[in-house]
């Protein structure tokens, strides 16, 4: 199948020099001060950063089960808008993603789809329960590939469980990333515990129910010696144990949400649930912290967490409402925003973050390479010189639960490439399906 | 601007209220004098007393508040409500002289009409008032006028009483036309 | 004001305000008048979605002495027990004519959600939303502070007021925080450490562990109700040990300043709060805060539905 040839003109690659990359048969052809090519598509990146593709680490597809949320398909659109090429699925969808049939199916749904790379994650314990480890190996081996194992929604509470986890996935080159949320502690809890809380009369999530966990399962995983991953990581407190952690060179890594960089627990006093999540918005210092963390690398990625749900499970009293923000299509800005424009991250340390830790990480062996030639052509533009309004009405994802309505946010994704294929020109997502 | 009423006007005008009450009701035993605040109730505490003097014994007195039963509440913003106070001789039967400063539209007198009627039943209820400027939208009449006073709608009557204001007067503000 | 929905919604002065009207309201109704023309035409909706009888009944009795119609729409065997959203349920009396609803939910904030979603047009009067607050029940208990206490002055202000119990659950108490400091009071709270929120120090009101050294030195002691499920949930260990150090005995009423009075929101546990030869004696004055509840709230009806379009910036 003969490709479309792209010639990208005059972006700033990583955001430092300026070079011109040519697109052909899935891959960077040629990269250099100046090219001309008669045959390609000519596409003016002047003023815009070139990225290697986005690699979103936590993603809840929704499919199979809750359709009526987010689908494969549709998620996938929205992840091209957001400039991303690879997807991580949740495994808590019904039912679970504990079996090779799960994790296949969903793989092959991402590969109709055809947008981005949908890497299913498996789940640690059958049915999420936290008692039995479910079938690893088999998830592993299956045409999915898995490697990245989650009870993301539930904690892997039990210590005994937890740690015949972290041993038994040495044998596939897995890693654990953990939700930690102590469970006794977060019994009804609606929101960050705190003086925000207490005004509000909403039951409190303390910060310690995921410090707790998180010292436990670095002190795990460095006694059997194992790879640890913590998911969306909230807390100043939390930070602190991971760099204690690092430092005594322990294999943990961790990310962190766009919303946890910018949005604090005060917005809660609107009792509108578009900002209620889990883990909950905790407190500006923690938002800091979170941010200074990103930049030394204590916390490697980002990943977003996208939560798509409908209307009726957020239009309603907070302690009725889901948990959960989507958050594909604006992560980028919202980094851009938090890091680039504050002047603690710049555009490779943004690659490093959101392209290529990631894809290391899951072990998505094609993902978040060097922008070099030959590499495969997954890129991500962005301009940072355009601000765009969020509207939740225009989203692609299949729900509206963003905390962003009406905000400006800096920086426009405007251009796409999966494995050479445009997924989106000019902001406009071109839907395989469509064609 | 022009004084209509100076403060040696509103005293002859009082005293000689008085005794029309009086005369009319012949004598003080069946009657309760009601003010409505904030105005009235103190034209009342004054017209009680001239009587008192007069007739040599007590009146019975008291105010009746109708802000809860204006006819125009939604119309601006919810007012305070004054004291209502019915002496303990009450109403029921009796003579209820109603004492305001001012009569225009008439409907703060149908408004006490319907206080008085959720208190009891008076044999009579008459209104004595201190200025009447005419332009009645109900069919309501005063029985004791202190000065009529012939205004148009553009202007507006001011009383200032020595209670509340420091001074007795009437003042006409505005134009005729 | 169009809505009631915290006491924040309220300056010092729209507080009094609603105070002097209550007491107005009460020599009216303390006299031979007990229904006002005011509200005539209007209909108040009492949309409680958790139970609670004496606080429907007072809001009942109060919009009824105005004259306005009441509509009763309570959890049990209603749709909204049934699943029906609170969102469907506001644009099903709104599509009935409600120009006010007094709104008692389980969900802390469910109050605001029906105000600013605007699925209703009208005012929202919180009667109760979860642990948030209840407005007028800070309100009549000022009232009656105030009554007893006041001395003749329009705020409370040098009044110190105990506030005891189980804080973190509390909606009477956050609002009576709020309240009373905001009018002049000085507030303790009184309660075991783990009922009491993280975060309560930035409130307005100083802490005690220890009841009995508060007791000699206030001028009303309020008394929460502390349920029972709240053992089971471990935050203490027995109603025993609950009653020890936190209920009111007569020993520890004999020791209250002589004109102290003892309030209570109700209802009562009889025995692990508050003991009932207290609840019965001349120092209480819980059944006079039934009677209060009726003025104060008809002067709450009053201030949002009686006006017109309403003045900007009271607050």
């Amino acid at each position: 199948m003969t490709t479309q040839r792209f010639l990208l003109k005059g972006g700033k690659v990583l955001g430092a020099d300026t070079a011109d990359l040519l697109i052909s048969n899935g891959r960077i052809e040629a990269m250099s001060a100046s090219i001309t090519d008669e045959s390609a598509t000519v596409i003016d990146l002047k003023g815009s950063v070139v990225l290697p593709g986005l690699v979103d680490l936590h993603t809840h597809l929704r499919e199979p089960g809750r359709e009526d949320s987010e689908t494969v398909a549709s998620a996938s659109r929205a992840g091209a808008k957001g400039g991303f090429t690879a997807l991580s699925a949740m495994a808590n969808t019904s039912p679970v993603a504990d079996t090779a049939g799960v994790v296949e199916q969903v793989y092959r749904l991402g590969q109709e789809a055809g947008l981005v790379d949908v890497f299913p994650i498996g789940a640690v314990t059958q049915g999420l329960k936290g008692e039995q480890l479910s079938e690893i190996g088999a998830m592993a081996d299956s045409v999915a590939r898995v490697r990245v194992f989650s009870d993301d929604g539930n904690c892997v509470f039990d210590p005994l469980v937890m740690r015949r986890a972290l041993e038994y996935i040495k044998k596939f080159d897995g890693v654990i990333a953990q939700h930690a949320q102590e469970p006794r502690l977060t019994v009804g809890s609606q929101m960050n515990e705190g003086v925000v809380s207490s005004k509000l009369g909403l039951k409190g999530w303390p910060a310690i129910a995921e410090e707790a966990i998180i010292a436990r399962d670095v002190l795990l995983a460095d006694h059997v010696q194992s790879r640890l991953h913590i998911c969306h990581v909230t807390t100043a407190g939390g930070v602190e144990i991971i760099r204690w952690a690092k430092a005594r060179g322990i294999q943990v890594t961790a990310e962190v949400t766009p919303h946890h960089l910018l949005l604090t627990d005060d917005l809660a006093s609107s009792y509108d649930p578009v900002f209620k999540v889990n883990p909950p918005l905790r407190t500006e210092r923690d938002v800091i912290a979170l941010r200074e963390a990103l930049a030394d690398g204590t916390i490697d990625i980002v990943a977003t967490d996208h939560a798509p749900h409908t209307s009726e499970t957020k239009d309603c009293e907070w302690a009725e409402a889901s948990f959960g923000m989507i958050g594909l299509e604006t992560a980028l800005s919202i980094v851009t925003k938090t890091m680039v424009e504050s002047g603690l991250l710049d555009w490779a340390g943004v690659a490093q973050r959101m392209s290529t830790a990631p894809a290391s990480i899951g072990r998505y062996a094609h993902h978040g390479q060097q922008l070099v030639v030959g590499a495969p052509a997954h890129i991500t533009v962005i301009n940072p010189t355009k601000s765009w309004v969020v509207d939740r009405d225009l989203v692609l994802s299949k729900s509206r639960n963003t905390p962003y309505h009406g905000y400006e946010l800096p920086g426009l994704v405007t251009h796409t490439f999966f494995a050479g294929q445009a997924t989106m020109l000019d902001s406009k997502v071109i839907d395989k399906a469509v064609q | 601007m022009s004084v209509a009423l100076s403060a040696q006007d509103i005293s002859r005008a009082l005293t000689r209220i008085s005794h029309e009450i009086l005369e009319k009701n012949h004598g003080s035993s069946e009657i309760t004098v009601l003010g409505i605040p904030t105005r009235g109730a103190h034209l009342a505490a004054r017209i009680a007393a001239i009587m008192s003097s007069i007739e040599g014994k007590e009146i019975a007195h008291g105010t009746l508040d109708i802000t809860l039963y204006r006819d125009d509440l939604r119309l601006r913003a919810p007012r305070a409500i004054m004291p209502t106070f019915i002496p303990p001789i009450g109403i029921q039967g009796r003579d209820v002289i109603l004492i305001d400063d001012v009569l225009y539209s008439g409907r703060t007198i149908r408004a006490a009409l319907d206080a008085l009627g959720e208190v009891g039943r008076p044999r009579t209820v008459q209104l004595a008032v201190l200025v009447d400027r005419g332009h009645r939208q109900l069919p309501i009449r005063a029985d004791f006028v202190g000065k009529n006073l012939p205004t148009s709608e553009k202007q507006s009557v001011r009383v200032s009483l020595t209670e509340i204001d420091g001074v007795d007067e009437v003042v006409i503000e505005g134009e005729a036309n | 004001m169009r809505h009631l929905l915290s006491i924040n919604d309220l300056s010092a002065t729209d507080a009094i305000g609603i105070l002097d009207t209550a007491t107005e309201l009460a020599r009216i109704n303390d006299g031979q008048v007990k229904k006002l023309p005011t509200l005539r035409g209007r209909t108040i909706v009492n949309l409680f979605a958790e139970d609670s009888t004496r606080t429907r009944i007072s809001f009942e009795a109060a919009a009824k002495r105005l004259s306005a119609d009441v509509i009763n729409f309570s959890a049990k065997g209603s749709s909204l027990s049934k699943g029906e959203s609170l969102k469907d349920t506001a644009q099903t009396l709104q599509a009935m004519g409600a120009d006010a609803v007094v709104i008692r939910h389980s969900a802390s904030g469910a109050a605001q959600r029906l105000a600013d979603l605007e699925w209703m047009s009208g005012s929202v009067i919180n009667a109760g939303d979860g642990t948030h607050e209840h407005p007028s029940q800070a309100l009549l208990d000022a009232f009656t502070i105030r009554k007893h206490l006041g001395k003749g002055a329009s705020d409370l202000k040098g009044l110190r007021i105990a506030i005891v119990g189980d804080v973190l659950h509390s909606r009477v108490a956050r609002s009576n925080v709020l309240l009373l400091s905001m009018l002049g009071a000085d507030v303790v709270l009184v309660a075991p450490p783990t009922l009491l929120p993280v975060g309560v120090e930035n409130w307005p009101a100083t802490i005690s562990y220890d009841f009995d050294s508060v007791i000699p030195n206030v001028d009303a002691i309020m008394m929460l109700r502390v349920q029972q499920e709240r053992m089971s949930d471990l935050f203490f260990p027995n109603s025993r040990e609950y009653s020890r150090y936190f209920g009111l005995n007569s020993e520890r009423m004999s020791v209250m300043a002589k004109h102290a009075i003892v309030m209570h929101p109700g209802p009562m546990n009889r025995g692990l709060e508050i003991a009932a030869d207290v609840a019965d004696s001349a120092r209480s004055v819980i059944v006079e805060q039934v009677t209060n509840g009726v003025n104060v709230r008809m002067a709450i009806l009053y201030v949002l539905l009686a006006g017109g379009p309403l003045e900007v910036g009271s607050n």
